[in-house]
């Protein structure tokens, strides 16, 4: 069955014709060639395809792009504005939260979620949040120490 | 995953209608198990009628001692709403604990039960609260719901409209989560009620389940000491790479002991 999607991804209202069975994250990824948001497990654990949608944090790759109909995506590209890196994503870069990189756009995404609910996170608070998300280089202490950064410099 | 037709009702009769006409059909909640079953091919719908555009299905209400809970609530609306913290903060605190913050962004309260997972958490909540579960049909008490492994008392095309938990006067839920799914190896809701004490154990058999020894044990007196002789028996626990079925009946008492006395702070 083909549907038509309609839905805002980054602030560009995109319309595409797909198959039902087509997830959120081959919608951003194969449709729209926004190839910043990753494919890691596949089964929902590792949060490599974290992104916003209306706002609240959800996994790509469990969602399918005909339940985002009218919903507003933001991914990994949408972070930066006129060349300049997001806070969170330049404390990434600062303190080293990565690796290999793969997990860190689903980090960087998952963190804004942290930060939405948790303005001020202490690190407990931090490693506890980032249970969805991992990260097979195991560089979690700089990525904690780059959420909590990230955090700060969004406070101000 | 296999194609199947979709479609997005925007009210409860519609709904009804379609997923009553559709022999192969699912009702979509959070996706949250659905998606990935059906990505691996042990699901094959040949429809899916998603249940997001169905206002009836939405809402936290206290009243009357108790408080009901839509089945379209996502574990994240659970577990910060005020109401529900304040009728019962062991089920808010429980909804914090099922996942991982992404999936308690999608994954809701019908979408878990219809699904019945043996290890899932919210089960234990409505047994373990003697909750009754509100269907387009009827309402079934959450001691008939649960039948077996992923199997429920629901019929086909019955839609679960929303659940009803009485107010006890103190409970909490406490597990002992696998550390990569976070599902309970063994989690246990202990409730002190106007009906008497219950005990639910969901992770350790095939399906949630009340262990009564501990209630007799607690009926006495609603304290951890109180289950230092009581035990539940090993025979037909689940046993797996996770734990051995002693293993879980060991751990049925310790979460029993922990939850017992967190419903008494």
């Amino acid at each position: 069955m083909t549907i038509t999607v309609n839905l805002t991804v980054n602030g560009q209202k995109v319309t595409r014709q797909v198959e039902a069975r087509t997830l959120l994250v081959q919608l951003l990824r194969e449709h729209l060639d926004l190839t910043g948001t990753h494919v890691g497990c596949d089964t929902s654990q590792c949060g490599a395809c974290v992104v916003q949608v209306d706002g609240v944090s959800a996994k790509a790759c469990t969602l399918l792009a005909a339940q985002c109909e009218g919903a507003n995506v933001l991914t990994i590209e949408g972070l930066a504005k006129d060349g300049k890196l997001h806070p969170m994503q330049e404390a990434f870069r600062e303190h080293h939260g990565l690796q290999c990189g793969f997990c860190t756009p689903g980090m960087v995404m998952s963190a804004l979620d942290i930060v939405r609910r948790h303005p001020s996170p202490d690190e407990a608070t931090i490693r506890k949040e980032l249970e969805g998300n991992l990260c097979r280089c195991t560089g979690y202490h700089n990525i904690v120490k780059a959420v909590a950064a990230g955090a700060k410099a969004m406070r101000g | 995953m296999y194609d199947f037709a979709y479609h997005k009702p925007t009210n409860l009769a519609d709904a009804a209608k379609l997923i009553g006409a559709k022999k192969d059909g699912r009702l979509l909640a959070g996706g949250q198990t659905l998606l990935p079953t059906m990505k691996q091919r042990l699901a094959q719908p040949s429809d899916l009628v998603d249940l997001a555009g169905v206002a009836e299905l939405r809402g936290i209400k206290a009243e009357g001692g108790g408080v009901t809970v839509g089945a379209m609530t996502t574990h994240y609306a659970a577990h910060t709403s005020p109401e529900l913290r304040k009728a019962i903060k062991a089920l808010a605190k429980l909804a914090g604990g099922i996942g991982d913050p992404a999936v308690r962004n999608r994954g809701t309260l019908g979408g878990s039960i219809a699904n019945a997972d043996p290890a899932a958490d919210y089960p234990a909540a409505l047994v373990g609260l003697g909750a009754t579960v509100n269907t387009n049909q009827r309402k079934i008490a959450a001691d008939d719901f649960f039948k077996g492994l992923f199997e429920t008392a629901l019929k086909p095309g019955e839609i679960v409209l929303s659940v009803s938990f009485p107010a006890p006067k103190r409970a909490a839920y406490r597990k002992f989560a696998n550390p990569a799914s976070r599902y309970a190896i063994v989690g246990v809701f202990v409730a002190e009620t106007a009906n008497g004490v219950r005990v639910a154990v969901t992770g350790a058999g095939p399906k949630v389940f009340r262990a009564t020894a501990l209630e007799q044990a607690l009926a006495k007196k609603f304290a951890p000491e109180s289950l230092a002789g009581a035990s539940v028996p090993a025979a037909g626990l689940n046993s797996d790479l996770h734990a051995s079925a002693e293993y879980r009946a060991h751990l049925i008492g310790v979460m029993a002991k922990r939850a017992v006395a967190a419903a008494l702070k």
